[in-house]
C-alpha cells in the first residue's frame, strides 16, 4: 500500500493530468472502430426514418385533394365518381372495417384456444409439430390465399353458409342474404382469419410463456383444475397481451390487399349484411392504379386512401407492439 | 377461492370440454393449411406442363393459345433475389449494431420497435409509396423500382430474424473478446457475425419467401410484361401477378394456367420455408450456446 503511493512513476503522474495525457495519435484499430460505429449508426437510422419518410411522401401527394375538399366530405361522402369530381371514401372505409372485423372475430377465439393449448397443455411433440404448420401458413403468399378463397371459400359460403343463414337467421339483418353469389365480406373474413392466425397465435404463445410457473403451481396445489388455473389466474395476467395480439392481427387484416380483392366482390356500396359484397380501401387502390393519372386529383385521392390506411395501421401497430414488447421484457 | 367450490365432476367436465375444443381449433387450422395445399395441387397440377415453365407467352396466350409463364418465373426470381440482396446489405449492419453497440438499451428498444412497426406496414402502402417516389424521380415501372420496394418490405423481417437469433448469444463470448482487447467492431465482425450465421441464412430465406410472394407492391412498381426482362430499367412480370391476372380472365384455359402458376409459386415458397428450417437446424450445431 505504502509502496505504491511512494513509487509514483513519471508516467502515472502524466496520467493524472486527464485528457491532455492521451496519446496524440489514435491507434488505427480504434479509428476504424469509430468510423464503423458512425456508419453503422447511419444505416440503423434508415428504418427509424423510413416510417416518417413513407408518411410524409403520402401526405405530400395527397395534399391537393385534402386542400380541394374538406376532410368531412372525403371521409363521410357516399359517392365515388372521380370523373365528376366526387371522392367519397365512406363505403370503402366501412367495407374495410367490416372485412377486418369479421376476420378478427373469426380468428380470435380459435387463436386464444390454440395458443393456450400449445402453451399449457400440449406435449412437446405436438408443439414441435404445430410450429412448422404455423410457419407454412405464414409463408403462403396472399395470392395463393386468394386462389383458395376463390376455389373453396366462395362456393362454401354460397352453397353452405348462405342457405343455412337464410333458413335460420333471416330475421337478423347482418346475416341476411341479399345478393347470393358467395363473394362478399364473409368470404373475405374467413380468408383473412386464416391469414392472420399464425401471427396472433405466435404472439399469444410468447405472452403465455411470460407467466411465471410459480403462479401455475400455486393454483394447482390448492386443487384447481388446469382450465380453472388458466381462466382465473393466467388469463387475467396476460389479458393486455391478448388484446394487443388481436389488435396486431387486425392491423395486418386492414392492409391485406390481393387475397381480399379476389373474394370480396368489389361492389362499392355500404354493406348491411356479412353476405354483402363490399369494396375495401386496399382493393380500391390496387384496382385503380392503372388510370390514376388520367383524371385530375384521382392519383391524389387514391394516395390519400393509402394515407388513411397507413395512419390507422400505424396507430394499431404502435399501440399493440408497445404493449407486447413491455410484457415480453417484464419476463 | 370461489372456483374451488364447484363440484369436482363439473370442473373436470369443463376441463375435458375445453381441451376438446382447443384440439378441434388446432385441427381446424392445420386442416386449413392442408386444404390450401390440396386445392392448389388439385387445380394446378393438371394444367402444369413443360411449356408452362419453359416458354414465354406467345400470340393469343391470354385467349388460351400456346405459351408459358417463364417471363413471370424469371421476373419473380430477379425481383426476390435483388430485393433480398439489397435488404441484406442494410440488415446485417443494423443487426450487428443492435447487438454490439446498443444491446438491450433504450435506443435498442426504439430501433426494434420501429422495425416491428415497419413490418406491419402493408405492402399496398409500400407500393403507393414507391409510386410517389417514381413520380417524383420521373421513373417508370421497372425491375429496379420493384427491387427497391421489395428490399424495403424485407428489411424489417430480415433484421428482426437475425436479431432474434443473435440475442441468444452468450454474453460471455462478447466479454471474452473485449477483455482480450478487441474493439467493438472486431467483436462484431469476428465473433458476433459467426454466431449469427444461422440467423443470416434464416433471414435470407424468410425475406426471399416474402419477397417472391408479394403482389400488391410489385403491381405499382414493377409493372407487367410478356417479355423476359433484360434490363434493370424495364418493367418485369412476376408470379403473383401472373396468378392474379390469369384468374381474372374469362377463358377457362387461361384460368387453369393461373392455377398452375399458383402451384409453381407455392412450391417455391414451401421449398424456401422448409429449406430455411433445415439449414438453420444444421448450422445451429456450430454456434456456441
Amino acid at each position: 500500500m505504502s509502496q505504491s503511493s511512494q513509487t509514483k512513476t513519471p508516467q502515472a503522474i502524466q496520467n493524472t493530468e486527464g485528457r491532455f495525457s492521451r496519446p496524440s495519435v489514435i491507434p488505427p484499430r480504434a479509428r476504424i472502430d469509430g468510423i464503423a460505429r458512425r456508419s453503422f449508426f447511419t444505416i440503423m437510422l434508415l428504418p427509424v426514418f423510413l416510417i416518417a419518410v413513407v408518411t410524409i411522401a403520402l401526405v405530400i401527394r395527397s395534399w391537393p385533394i385534402l386542400q380541394a375538399y374538406p376532410l368531412k366530405d372525403l371521409l363521410f361522402g357516399n359517392i365515388w365518381r372521380p370523373d365528376k369530381g366526387l371522392f367519397g371514401f365512406y363505403p370503402y372505409i366501412i367495407a374495410t372495417f367490416w372485412v377486418t372485423a369479421v376476420g378478427v372475430l373469426l380468428a380470435t377465439p380459435a387463436c386464444i384456444l390454440i395458443s393456450i393449448y400449445l402453451a399449457e397443455y400440449a406435449h412437446a411433440r405436438t408443439r414441435s409439430a404445430a410450429k412448422p404448420i404455423l410457419d407454412l401458413l405464414a409463408a403462403i403468399p396472399p395470392v395463393v390465399y386468394g386462389v383458395w378463397g376463390l376455389v373453396a371459400i366462395v362456393p362454401f359460403v354460397d352453397k353452405v353458409l348462405a342457405p343455412l343463414s337464410e333458413r335460420w337467421l333471416d330475421s337478423v339483418s347482418i346475416f341476411r342474404v341479399n345478393q347470393p353469389t358467395g363473394f362478399g365480406i364473409l368470404a373475405a373474413g374467413i380468408v383473412l382469419a386464416v391469414m392472420i392466425a399464425p401471427l396472433i397465435i405466435s404472439v399469444m404463445y410468447e405472452i403465455f410463456a411470460t407467466v411465471p410457473n410459480d403462479l401455475r403451481h400455486a393454483a394447482l396445489a390448492i386443487g384447481a383444475t388446469k382450465w380453472q388455473t388458466i381462466r382465473s389466474i393466467i388469463l387475467p395476467q396476460v389479458a393486455p397481451g391478448i388484446v394487443a395480439a388481436v389488435v396486431l392481427g387486425a392491423s395486418r387484416a386492414l392492409g391485406e390487399t390481393i387475397a381480399v380483392l379476389m373474394v370480396v366482390g368489389n361492389v362499392a356500396q355500404t354493406p348491411t349484411s356479412i353476405f354483402d359484397p363490399a369494396y375495401p380501401l386496399p382493393a380500391l387502390i390496387a384496382n385503380n392504379y392503372g388510370d390514376m393519372m388520367s383524371i385530375p386529383l384521382y392519383d391524389s385521392a387514391l394516395l390519400s386512401a393509402a394515407l388513411i390506411l397507413l395512419i390507422v395501421i400505424l396507430i394499431f401497430n404502435i399501440l399493440s407492439i408497445v404493449v407486447i414488447q413491455r410484457m415480453l421484457r417484464l419476463k | 377461492m370461489k372456483f374451488l367450490k364447484q363440484p369436482w365432476q363439473r370442473r373436470h367436465l369443463v376441463e375435458a370440454f375445453m381441451k376438446f375444443i382447443m384440439r378441434v381449433s388446432l385441427v381446424f387450422v392445420a386442416g386449413a393449411l392442408g386444404l390450401i395445399l390440396w386445392i392448389v395441387v388439385v387445380r394446378g397440377l393438371p394444367a402444369l406442363s413443360w411449356s408452362m415453365i419453359t416458354q414465354i407467352p406467345k400470340g393469343g396466350y391470354y385467349m388460351g393459345k400456346e405459351g408459358g409463364i417463364l417471363n413471370a418465373i424469371i421476373g419473380s426470381l430477379y425481383l426476390a433475389t435483388g430485393g433480398t440482396a439489397l435488404a441484406m446489405i442494410f440488415s446485417i449492419p443494423i443487426a450487428l449494431y443492435l447487438k454490439t453497440y446498443l444491446g438491450d438499451s433504450q435506443w435498442g428498444h426504439y430501433v426494434r420497435l420501429s422495425l416491428d412497426v415497419l413490418w406491419g406496414i402493408p405492402s399496398i402502402v409500400y407500393g403507393a409509396f414507391g409510386f410517389t417516389l417514381m413520380i417524383a424521380f420521373g421513373l417508370r415501372a421497372s425491375l429496379l423500382a420493384g427491387i427497391i420496394i421489395l428490399a424495403l418490405i424485407e428489411l424489417p423481417i430480415m433484421t428482426r430474424a437475425m436479431d432474434e437469433v443473435i440475442r441468444r448469444m452468450p454474453v460471455d463470448l462478447e466479454h471474452a473478446a473485449l477483455a482480450l482487447g478487441s474493439t467493438k467492431l472486431e467483436v462484431a465482425l469476428r465473433v458476433v457475425i459467426r454466431q449469427m450465421l444461422p440467423g443470416i441464412t434464416t433471414a435470407i430465406l424468410l425475406g426471399f419467401g416474402r419477397g417472391i410472394g408479394d403482389a400488391a407492391s410489385v403491381l405499382f412498381t414493377a409493372g407487367y410484361t410478356d417479355r423476359i426482362v433484360t434490363s434493370l430499367m424495364r418493367p418485369t412480370a412476376s408470379l403473383p401477378l401472373a396468378v392474379f391476372f390469369q384468374l381474372g380472365s374469362p377463358y377457362p384455359e387461361v384460368q387453369r394456367r393461373g392455377y398452375a402458376a399458383a402451384l409453381i409459386l407455392t412450391i417455391i415458397v414451401l421449398a424456401v420455408s422448409l429449406g430455411s428450417r433445415w439449414i438453420s437446424a444444421r448450422l445451429n450445431k456450430y454456434t456456441i450456446k
